[in-house]
């Protein structure tokens, strides 16, 4: 971003249902959609935070999060608003079926 | 002469956990862990160059390994794939290059921000979160390897492997051919237990710790869960017979196994596996049966506070239905009681459980508990050709009020709009009263328990040995009331199989394709066995 403009931002949420909750191969999913976006990405397991980087499968998957919980999606950038979209969509698609061993 | 004489140490006998069948022989091989505070490698160069480089290197070797990795090991593949994305993240190793820059050598660097990591997940309170611990260790251990320029040893594929514990990656490096694995630690549903028995390595897990150093050579038995070290000859003889005989079957089963049977007439005998734990699908093939043919709920859903969790049932089944890959599965609702109670569901105290208030009797005394498990199965049939079954029906109006239930439940999930399918609703023959009356079903297929239809025919107890010989399937009252169920079945133009012990046991095998069965539902170690017993029966009626 050049100083002095305003980045677009969007957010959006999704609700976690994936069995076991955020474990590796849907974090992993996850962090490889947000990379394709240029966009600063943001999760949270809370409205309020805290917010780690959608890109760092590491703090993703830090975050330990279990099935049941709302993710937040929080974006800045020229396309931010895809951002949010895609992986909001992801999360509610389980994942397009994410591969069931890393249970 | 006896200087010259190697002495050969006592036999040690030690006994473990088997984690995954078999029997195997070899060099005795004691796998030390990497210790993490070793020698420091070599100093000079640009210490942040050296760690990039180690940090490639072993990038490649997990992409190396992953190549390796068969389709149905997704397992495996997870654990790799989580690795390689953790060496690429900045956040992983952004830490490691800070402190270099900070004048620590590439190895400490590379230690402490591993150990942030490590840190996170050992004190995890969820057990899928604290196993990812091993995952991270093995991965700081790769890189060190790297750093140090010391490849880990590739173990051989043909020895006893002894560990306190083994990582996934290390596993998938071995070359396996007739070698096994005896751990310290370890447990049966560890990842690395699944993989070993997937791939059929023989291993222990859980056998006591004691001075191995001094033997060469082992006998693994992770059918019994003996390791022997130094065996005797007597011993050691008796093992190989056993082993032979056992690679012999095995062979046989093996090649009948991913094939599909056949009668040499032409016509297709079908073997689906019964499912008792959805975890062991991602070690089975879906290719190699057509289908599942019962999955045992009871089974899946062991405390009172699974059978009112609607998501955590949809979950399970949603698990079957991806693994049959569009092949048809048959869904059993619980069937709890007698020798299988479920705390605060359950009726407890009864005089006579086995012929007491289990099964659909059950069910249908708890309609919401039932209403719970029928949505989650309508749920499931949204994403393929899905089957429920009965349990222990008795008379036809009970699954009339089965079939209502079921479609209440779905009136009510499409209301609030949620995807679901009525499924096809059948029942289980092991009820004699139903299996003499089974005209007067409203059913769209049937299943024939073999187990306690035999145990109810004979009025012999299950569990008395004492019985045994008058509870042989094989004779006439069994085989008539069988036969006839599968000739109704073939008028009415419905699907019957027989998916208690007798369908896997390839004893009876023959007589059940004498009275016309051309469905089979088999534990999954028995497709093999099963199969070659269907293409036997029909080449001895010739």
């Amino acid at each position: 971003m050049t100083p002095g403009t305003t980045a677009p931002r969007a957010s959006a949420r999704a609700l976690l249902f994936h069995a076991g909750g955020l474990h590796a191969r849907p974090a992993i999913k996850l962090t490889k959609l947000a990379k394709r976006f240029e966009s600063r990405v943001r999760l949270a397991a809370a409205a309020q935070g805290p917010w780690v980087d959608a890109k760092s499968v590491a703090r993703v998957m830090g975050m330990k999060t279990p099935s049941g919980s709302t993710l937040f999606f929080e974006a800045e950038g020229r396309d931010a608003e895809e951002a949010v979209a895609a992986l909001a969509h992801l999360v509610e698609g389980d994942f397009a079926g994410a591969e069931e061993a890393d249970a | 002469l006896p200087a010259l004489r190697k002495r050969t140490p006592e036999t040690l006998r030690l006994s473990g956990t088997p984690a995954s069948p078999g029997l195997a022989r070899g060099a005795l091989v004691i796998v030390g862990d990497l210790d993490p505070v070793g020698a420091e490698a070599v100093a000079g160069g640009d210490p942040a160059a050296a760690l990039r480089a180690a940090l490639e290197q072993a990038a490649r070797q997990l992409t190396q390994l992953a190549a390796g990795v068969r389709e149905d090991q997704t397992a495996a593949a997870a654990i790799l794939e989580l690795q390689t994305a953790l060496l690429e993240d900045p956040v992983m190793t952004d830490p490691a290059f800070e402190a270099i820059a900070a004048g620590a050598s590439p190895e400490k660097a590379w230690l402490t921000a591993a150990e942030l990591q490590i840190r996170d997940y050992r004190e995890a309170a969820d057990p899928y979160f604290r196993a990812r611990t091993a995952d991270l260790i093995d991965l700081r251990d790769r890189v060190l390897r790297c750093l140090r320029g010391t490849a880990a040893a590739v173990l051989p594929g043909d020895a006893i492997l002894i560990a306190r514990d083994l990582p996934p990656s290390r596993f998938l490096e071995i070359s396996w051919c007739g070698g096994g694995i005896a751990l310290h630690e370890g447990s049966p549903q560890s990842h690395l237990s699944m993989l070993a028995r997937a791939r059929g390595v023989p291993m222990l897990v859980g056998v006591p710790s004691a001075d191995l150093a001094a033997h060469r050579e082992a006998l693994l038995d992770a059918d019994r869960g003996d390791l022997v070290a130094s065996p005797d000859p007597v011993v050691a003889r008796e093992f190989a017979s056993r082993q032979s005989a056992a690679l012999v079957s095995e062979a046989a089963e093996r090649s009948f196994r991913s094939r599909p049977a056949q009668l040499p007439s032409g016509e297709r005998v079908l073997v689906q596996i019964n499912v008792n734990d959805v975890g062991e699908l991602p070690g089975l093939d879906a290719g190699h049966c057509d289908g599942v043919g019962l999955v045992r709920t009871e089974l899946l859903l062991r405390r009172m506070a699974d059978l009112t969790d609607e998501e955590l049932q949809f979950e399970a089944y949603r698990r079957v239905m991806t693994w049959a890959e569009g092949k048809p599965v048959t869904i059993r609702t619980l069937d709890a009681g007698a020798d299988k109670p479920i705390a605060g569901y359950t009726v407890a105290g009864e005089s006579n459980p086995f012929l007491g208030v289990r099964g659909l009797r059950l069910s249908l005394r708890k309609p919401e508990i039932l209403t719970v498990q029928l949505r989650a199965l309508a749920r499931a049939a949204a994403l393929g050709p899905l089957k429920v079954m009965a349990p222990m029906v008795t008379l036809p109006g009970e699954l009339e009020r089965f079939r209502r239930l079921m479609a209440e439940a779905v009136r009510s999930l499409q209301a609030s709009g949620v995807d679901c399918r009525t499924p096809s609703v059948g029942m289980m023959v092991e009820v004699p009263a139903a299996a003499v009356a089974i005209d007067l079903f409203e059913t769209d297929f049937v299943s024939i328990g073999s187990n306690d239809l035999v145990q109810y025919l004979t009025a012999c107890s299950r569990d008395s040995a004492e019985l045994a010989a008058l509870q042989d399937p094989l004779q006439p009252g069994v085989m008539r009331l069988i036969r006839a169920v599968i000739e109704h079945a073939r008028i009415r133009g419905i699907e019957v199989s027989v998916c208690g012990d007798m369908a896997s046991d390839p004893r009876y095998v023959p007589a059940l394709l004498e009275v016309g069965l051309r469905c089979f539902s088999v534990g999954p170690a028995a497709l093999g066995r099963v199969k070659k017993a269907i293409c036997a029966a029909e080449a001895a009626e010739d």
